[in-house]
């Protein structure tokens, strides 16, 4: 192994390999995961991410190539994780991509059986009326000691915990906006 | 986290209750390996299963759950009887000299100032003595100060008043005898004692312990007083503050941190700044009831002191040029809640028939519960429901579960299919405050939308409605500033550089909250952000081409000048709140004189004309010796860390109650054996009762996760359904072999509230403990699956009876009201 750094032994994915330059089969293992590698990846489009599961936050390397994802890994650079990855940050990809991802907007009607597909220009003329007239029935200008809330009660709104920072704060400015007092994410729960 | 993941590795002794980082954070864990292994540091491991955690543990100890505050409670008693406290560290760092005010008490379980028809307490009850009135010291608070500044408390440096902190601490935790320990949690005294004798060592300045915990201490109805006696217990130590210190909560998903920095939450604005109160008419009414007052004359009150700079900030960042003074700057646009309105109460309004919409934006109700099958009532009385989400979800498709006619649900159900997080960029805040950037690596597939342009299109035609119809108070909604480059598709970047915040003065972004202002001259949509999108001629910039400090990558490439410190804090390595500053409360990982307690792992020290080190927690030039210098920790009224505290609703001190459902009465005073002030939901409500008794459901269950799967989405990921391909419980193998069970054996786990029908697996990990002279079994149960995702589709059944929150109660943690997932009765049978 040498002339090649821990660092790059982590980005060609050869740890099973040890330390051993042979194998027992007499081969370079870690030359041939190497060559194996970087024909994989080569010409392929390096990003950085960070894994969506859980919040030790550890660092991803995706590779990309015409737009879709080649490889994700575990980032070799990151104090926290220095290239490490559980089995589910090693499989971020099949989450990345999935063919059982929801492709259609859906609408179910009161009482309805099925889905049916409808636009996003529907569902979205259709939701903000909802939340004007739920937002009207139930606002409380001033509560019954005269004290003005300027509050929303019948519209309740939960955040998800693999938004991105900015996303969550753009949600909790609209939905305060809108009187909301009941917003919650998965802190609690 | 008060330190970070990497931090782990400075530890001399860490205790870890209530989590499974071995399992549940395995990367992380890599860094209390490191400790052991480079360091010989030891690993205490208390939990009621024994885990792969466990296993690598120097001592591990089968605890009851949800009795850490006993465990606790016995380790301060025998660091309090044994002298082992770090005393220069308690006399000058922690409030253990003020004077409580007389009429305090504690008695039978309850603590004064009890009500019990509306069961909850006056904390008034719970004050400092006040020193006279203008009796203050060098920095009391002038005119600049909050409002309402009161004197000082008086103090007792000796120790020795009857009513310091410090002589009432003694009293209150004299109960928490090994052998109470034992009678409460089921640890055997031989092994508390092990234990006790290596956590009284790390009250040697050179010595230093962290306390790593998780879901399973805030999961109780005494949550909040779980991690607070762990907290306690650092103070004691003089380990809050230091490197391998500190209270370290893992959290479980990816942006929790970043999330709640930002207000996703009833009870906070972004910056953990209150929610303002009905009766609150002005900003300096808000202040003087939100901010805390100093206590002491070399308190800072840092945050107390901001608050209004902080507020005003966020107003004018929200409401733009509608925000004045004249009007308060727009204060009446914030709704004021007229009580809690926190996830369970969300769907007690449900069920009462209040709520008419909810929005899931990558949420799930149904699978998270608590009492999944009154959570799924609730969700059937709504007019309206919105899932938001990449993948279906036990939510979306509630109203067509096994076993349910969809004509029964009136609920109109939209699912809006949106993006991954690999299909946009924008910064994730990890368990240690770190904050970092991510690329947008792919388009997203499909008709995918992002989730906050699905809310700002929403946002738009909600507004265009009230422009043409009017309807009511619509000020708020058509005065919110959307001041970016497409208000229909805010960018991130964008968003980010909004809740740093600027000057309007010179329209520079603001490099750091302590220039906020209260007079409308600066924006700021979150203070403790500010800093991490300074201006590019800001010095933390420092010439990088990016003013996003968010996306720096000075990591492991080059130790040696990527972590100058060696302490591993990486200061170029993302961004981490507030101000970069890695380790919180630094001030007090040194000495009076502003020495390291430890030299060999320095937080920040006084060079004779600075702090230098970690960013520090201090004004980076205030001479320690001076006599006015602030004390250590500067975002309490105190100044000094709480021992005793009158912020939570249910106890100055941590004292331990039973779970709302539990096998036995409370062994300390059984007249009061659970909370006193935990809410109870359907009883206020005047629904029945939906809680068990120890004879119809004899056996204490607890849940958690597994390595392979996070909460429920992963139901969707195929080589992880194959790791781990269908729900089970876990059944102690003396209980198995009592009920004739065996693994593989098909078990029906019932609650008062619901049942699940899965296999069975047999294990030793898991074994009776003897509860005040009871045999008693856990039943363990992992709670990923439901009628959604690959093993649902292949199942006969279609995963009907596999929610596990069906079994949980519908009841939280009297300061937070998060659910007490973590500890209920069940019955088990063989089907």
């Amino acid at each position: 192994m040498s002339g090649v750094s821990r660092r790059d032994f982590l980005k060609i994915g050869a740890a099973g390999a040890g330390g051993a330059g042979l194998s027992a089969l007499g081969f370079d293992l870690a030359e041939a995961s190497q060559i194996k590698q970087s024909l994989h990846i080569s010409g392929a489009t390096q990003s950085h991410s960070v894994c969506p599961y859980c919040a030790v936050g550890c660092s991803l390397i995706a590779y990309t190539q015409g737009g879709k994802i080649l490889q994700i890994e575990g980032d070799p650079d990151s104090p926290v994780n220095e290239g490490r990855l559980c089995p589910k940050g090693a499989t971020a990809m099949q989450l990345a991509t999935s063919a059982r991802r929801v492709d259609d907007v859906l609408y179910r009607a009161p009482g309805a059986g099925d889905w049916q597909k409808i636009s996003w220009d529907d569902a979205l003329t259709k939701l903000a009326q909802r939340v004007k007239d739920s937002r009207d029935n139930t606002f409380v200008t001033v509560d019954a000691n005269g004290n003005t809330v300027n509050r929303t009660e019948g519209i309740a709104f939960a955040g998800g915990a693999a938004f991105s920072t900015e996303e969550g704060y753009f949600a909790a400015k609209t939905m305060r906006a809108l009187g909301l007092v009941h917003l919650e994410q998965q802190a609690r729960v | 986290m008060t330190n970070h993941w990497r931090d782990l590795k400075n530890a001399d002794l860490i205790l870890i209750n209530g989590a499974n980082p071995a399992e549940a954070h395995p990367v992380g864990f890599q860094w209390f390996m490191r400790a052991k292994l480079d360091r010989g540091a030891k690993i205490i491991h208390a939990d009621p299963r024994y885990t792969r955690t466990s296993a690598v543990a120097d001592q591990y100890l089968r605890i009851r759950t949800g009795t850490d505050v006993a465990y606790f409670g016995g380790l301060i008693n025998y660091v309090l009887e044994n002298t082992k406290y770090h005393d220069e560290y308690v006399r000058n760092y922690t409030n253990a000299a003020w004077i409580v005010k007389e009429g305090y008490g504690f008695k039978d379980g309850l603590f004064s100032g009890y009500d019990a028809a509306k069961r909850s307490y006056n904390v008034a009850t719970w004050a400092y003595e006040a020193q006279p009135a203008g009796s203050g010291g060098p920095n009391e608070p002038t005119s600049g100060a909050p409002a309402g500044s009161s004197a000082f408390a008086n103090t007792d440096y000796t120790l020795q008043h009857p009513r310091s902190v410090f002589q009432l601490l003694k009293q209150h935790y004299s109960r928490y005898t090994p052998e109470m320990v034992e009678r409460i949690t089921g640890i055997p005294k031989a092994d508390f004692m092990k234990v006790a004798a290596l956590v009284g060592e790390m009250g040697k300045p050179d010595k230093v312990m962290s306390i790593v915990y998780a879901v399973g201490l805030t999961h109780h109805t005494t949550g909040g007083q779980l991690i607070r006696s762990a907290a306690m217990l650092q103070l004691l130590l003089g380990n809050v503050g230091r490197p391998g210190g500190g209270v370290n909560a893992e959290r479980g998903h990816a942006n929790i941190q970043g999330n709640t920095d930002n207000a996703i939450s009833w009870e906070i604005l972004p910056g953990y700044l209150k929610i303002p109160a009905p009766g609150q008419t002005t900003i300096a009414d808000y202040v003087d009831q939100s901010a805390s007052k100093a206590s002491h004359p070399n308190s800072w009150n840092f945050f107390g002191r901001n608050y209004r700079n902080f507020m005003v900030s966020l107003l004018k960042s929200w409401y733009g040029g509608a925000a004045r003074a004249d009007n308060e700057f727009a204060f009446d646009y914030i709704p004021k809640p007229a009580s809690n309105a926190s996830w369970i109460t969300i769907y007690d309004q449900a069920l009462k028939g209040k709520m008419e919409g909810v929005i899931l934006s990558g949420m799930t109700a149904t699978s998270i519960g608590p009492d999944s099958n009154q959570v799924l009532e609730g969700l059937a009385k709504l007019k309206w429901l919105v899932v938001m989400d990449p993948l279906p979800t036990t939510s979306s498709e509630f109203w067509r579960r096994p076993g349910i006619d969809p004509k029964s649900i009136q609920t109109e159900v939209f699912m809006l299919p949106t993006t991954h997080w690999i299909e946009k960029d924008g910064s994730f805040v990890n368990s240690g405050r770190w904050m970092q950037w991510k690329d947008q690596v792919i388009q997203p597939q499909g008709n995918a939308r992002h989730d906050h342009w699905i809310t700002a299109e929403l946002f738009d035609r909600v507004k265009k409605l009230y422009k043409a119809s009017g309807g009511k108070f619509p000020d708020p909604i058509l005065n919110l500033t959307l001041e970016y480059k497409d208000p229909l598709k805010p960018t991130l970047d964008e968003l980010l550089q909004e809740m740093n915040g600027k000057d309007l003065t010179t329209g520079k972004r603001m490099a750091s909250f302590a220039n906020l202002k209260a007079d409308g001259t600066t924006t700021s949509g979150n203070w403790i952000y500010v800093g991490v999108y300074p201006d590019p001629s800001a010095p933390t910039v420092a010439g990088r081409a990016d003013a996003n400090l968010a996306r720096r990558r000075d990591g492991v490439q080059d130790v040696a000048k990527n972590d100058p410190t060696g302490m591993g804090f990486f200061p170029n390595w993302g961004w981490s709140w507030p101000l970069n500053r890695r380790v919180l409360y630094n001030r007090a990982s040194a000495d009076l004189q502003g020495k390291p307690w430890d030299p060999k792992r320095p937080g920040i020290q006084w060079n004779g004309t600075a702090w230098v080190g970690d960013v520090p927690d201090y004004p980076v030039n205030m001479n320690p010796a001076d006599p006015a210098a602030w004390l250590p920790f500067i975002m309490n009224g105190e100044g000094t860390g709480r021992l005793f505290s009158s912020s939570m609703v249910d106890g100055p001190f941590a004292e331990h109650y039973e779970p709302i459902e539990s096998p036995i009465s409370n062994p300390l005073h059984s007249v009061q054996s659970a909370s006193p002030v935990a809410f109870l939901y359907d009883q206020a409500a005047g629904r029945p009762s939906r809680f068990g008794t120890v004879q119809d459901f004899p056996h204490v269950a607890t849940s958690y996760r597994l390595t392979e799967h996070e909460h429920y989405v992963t139901q969707h990921v195929p080589h992880l359904v194959g790791l781990q391909p269908q729900p089970f419980v876990e059944i102690p193998y003396e209980l198995g072999k009592q009920l004739g069970i065996q693994s593989g054996d098909r078990v029906r786990v019932s609650s008062a509230r619901g049942r699940l029908e899965v296999l069975a697996l047999v294990t030793k990990r898991l074994g009776p403990s003897i509860i005040d002279g009871k045999k008693i079994y856990q039943v363990g149960i992992p709670i990923h699956w439901g009628f959604v995702g690959i093993p649902a589709d292949n199942d006969p059944g279609k995963g009907k009876n596999w929610l596990a929150n069906v079994l949980t109660p519908f009841v939280g943690d009297a300061n937070s009201r998060t659910p007490e997932f973590k500890s209920f009765l069940v019955k088990v049978e063989k089907m």
